[in-house]
């Protein structure tokens, strides 16, 4: 089946010339065909773009031009804005905005050859762990309960449709953002690598803004390999970015093959939490043991502040959604509600146009940045945030990476955790340290729960140091074996 | 400190975001479970502590003050739900 295909091998069939871009597009498209009905993953499916970039991917290998990603499909988060085509953030209030521009990543993967299959679907602004909130209905993760066919079971989110499309073999490869976890709770989900690289490291520019100071672009792919080979197409110092690192980009692929021979790997004791499942505690015993055999020195190391990364989250992040968030007024793009007046129908616009969940936290923000309340909740939190940061700085002084479990779960079903906000929140407890401190991090497929779920170890790295990231995702990679495949996926 | 329904109002209206009467006391109870929970960062002494803003652990860059870009009017209008020739336009303002 092409569709099982890694991106590295694709690459390789394709300069063979052992099958062609315009196959490869199709048996993705076909995939995308059957199952989308189903799974809901894909929001707008570019086909006609897709079977013209494979064409012109074919043409190019004709004459030997052959770059990173020539003819690779890959799928891409409907955050990202692509030009000509719908981007709507999964929101209503964005339903009709087709951008007259190209975000940075997506122009950066278009130089490298890619061909776009779709846009896909996430919680709405990239604001949930579910995939729930989107506008356009939720997404079903392919992989199902053993003991319980029936249940529907979430892919995780933000970045839900992503990782349910790359799972099921509807892509090779997809973007996603991560701003508490929303790339690494879902890859964790799925059975995926996902990669959130240091901030700064891939341009926002062109992503709809969600949190400005820890939303952060990066890769879904299926092996370490390929997220690598993403990662170094995706990334780039981009002038239109004001935090974007003027950083040379590292050859990641290499990196992954490096080892972990000698390195010193660090077990943060306060990841150990009351309540979570011992099958977790096992595998992040199992990985621990698996780098160990490997090579590495394991030590026990300390991050204080862990338990109040999620709260400190919860305020800074929705300050700042509310502040990006004031741009949907109805005036520029976007969908309008007429009201009386001016400021009427920006309220009626609002209303209408923006979620439960995005108003709770445009609400919440809007609170904390008040006058009165500014530096109870938000001057407090950004020094908690500083204390969160100085912990991984002083963790990194005796370590090069970390190792923890990506969630605290497998996949849950539909509508659960939906009745308290916070209960939903706690499933970005192990991930959400890395966006409030910048740090790289990626979770890794290492093992299936006793329902045949997949869960991910999470490998957290210094700051722009993610070639020893990939180094030890590689290395668990390589000692999980993970071969397991999601019941739902193309060709099946 | 919980909130009242007569701070969700202030709130709602400080958002821009329409909030019906029968909505405030749902709306109350659900950001108080949330803030009640974000309380928890009393706890946390942060004496002398310098607030982080962003993950950014570098200086902010500086660029030349000139256009580098623009002439798009019909592209940036395009989007836009109603328009009047060259303006974006809005329920009238000022009598």
């Amino acid at each position: 089946m092409l569709t099982d295909l890694t991106i590295a091998q694709a690459q390789t069939g394709l300069r063979a010339k052992q099958f062609t871009a315009e196959e490869l597009t199709e048996a993705h498209l076909r995939g995308i065909g059957t199952l989308n009905p189903r799974l809901n993953a894909f929001l707008t499916v570019t086909a006609e773009q897709a079977r013209e970039q494979a064409k012109a991917a074919d043409a190019a290998i004709a004459k030997g031009d052959i770059r990173p990603l020539t003819g690779i499909p890959l799928a891409i988060k409907d955050l990202f804005c692509t030009k000509g085509v719908r981007t709507t953030a999964a929101s209503m209030i964005l339903s009709p905005f087709v951008p007259p521009y190209e975000s940075t990543v997506t122009a950066n993967l278009l130089r490298d050859g890619a061909v776009f299959v779709g846009k896909t679907n996430l919680d709405e602004f990239a604001m949930g762990s579910s995939n729930m909130s989107s506008a356009f209905g939720p997404v079903e993760n392919p992989w199902k309960r053993r003991q319980d066919q029936n249940a529907v079971l979430v892919p995780g989110g933000s970045s839900g449709g992503s990782a349910a499309a790359v799972s099921a073999r509807l892509a090779m490869g997809a973007t996603g953002t991560d701003t508490g976890g929303s790339i690494r709770q879902p890859a964790s989900f799925c059975g995926l690598v996902g990669v959130k690289p240091s901030y700064g490291r891939c341009s926002r520019w062109g992503v709809v803004a969600f949190a400005s100071s820890l939303d952060h672009p990066g890769p879904f792919a299926r092996t370490v390999q390929d997220s690598a080979i993403l990662l170094r197409s995706m990334a780039s110092h981009d002038p239109k970015d004001s935090t974007s690192a003027d950083r040379s980009v590292p050859d990641y692929e290499a990196a992954c093959k490096r080892g972990v021979k000698g390195l010193r790997i660090g077990v943060p004791r306060e990841y150990r939490v009351d309540g979570m499942p011992a099958e977790i505690e096992a595998l992040w015993e199992q990985g621990v043991q698996w780098l160990r055999d490997a090579g590495a020195e394991i030590v026990d190391v300390s991050l204080p502040h862990t338990k109040y990364g999620l709260a400190t989250y919860y305020i800074v992040a929705p300050a700042e959604a509310s502040s990006n968030l004031a741009r949907y007024d109805g005036v520029r793009f976007g969908q309008r509600q007429d009201g009386g007046d001016l400021t009427e129908m920006y309220s009626n616009t609002r209303a209408a146009g923006f979620g439960a969940e995005v108003r709770r936290r445009i609400m919440i923000g809007t609170y904390v940045l008040s006058a009165g309340y500014y530096d109870a909740y938000y001057l407090r939190a950004q020094k908690v945030r500083a204390l969160i940061l100085r912990d991984f700085h002083e963790a990194f002084q005796k370590v090069d990476a970390l190792i923890t479990p990506t969630t605290p779960s497998a996949a849950f079903a539909q509508g659960e955790k939906m009745d308290d906000p916070v209960q939903m929140y706690l499933n970005d407890l192990f991930t959400v340290g890395a966006n409030l401190a910048g740090v790289p991090a990626t979770s890794v497929p290492a093992g299936l729960d006793s329902n045949g779920l997949p869960l991910g170890l999470q490998i957290i790295g210094k700051p722009f140091d993610e070639e020893t990231v990939f180094a030890v995702s590689a290395e668990i990679e390589r000692a999980a074996g993970f071969t397991a495949l999601p019941q739902i996926r193309a060709g099946a | 400190m919980a909130l009242d329904p007569t701070t969700i109002r202030r709130i709602a209206t400080l958002s821009r975001i329409r909030v019906e009467d029968d909505q405030l006391a749902p709306l109350a109870q659900e950001l108080n479970g949330i803030l009640g929970w974000i309380e928890q960062l009393n706890e946390v002494n942060v004496d002398g502590v310098e607030p982080l803003t962003g993950g950014a652990q570098m200086a902010m860059k500086m660029r030349d003050d000139v256009v580098t870009d623009g002439g798009y009017a019909e592209d940036i209008l395009a989007n836009a739900p109603d328009r009047n020739g060259a303006f974006f336009a809005v329920p009238k303002v000022v009598e």
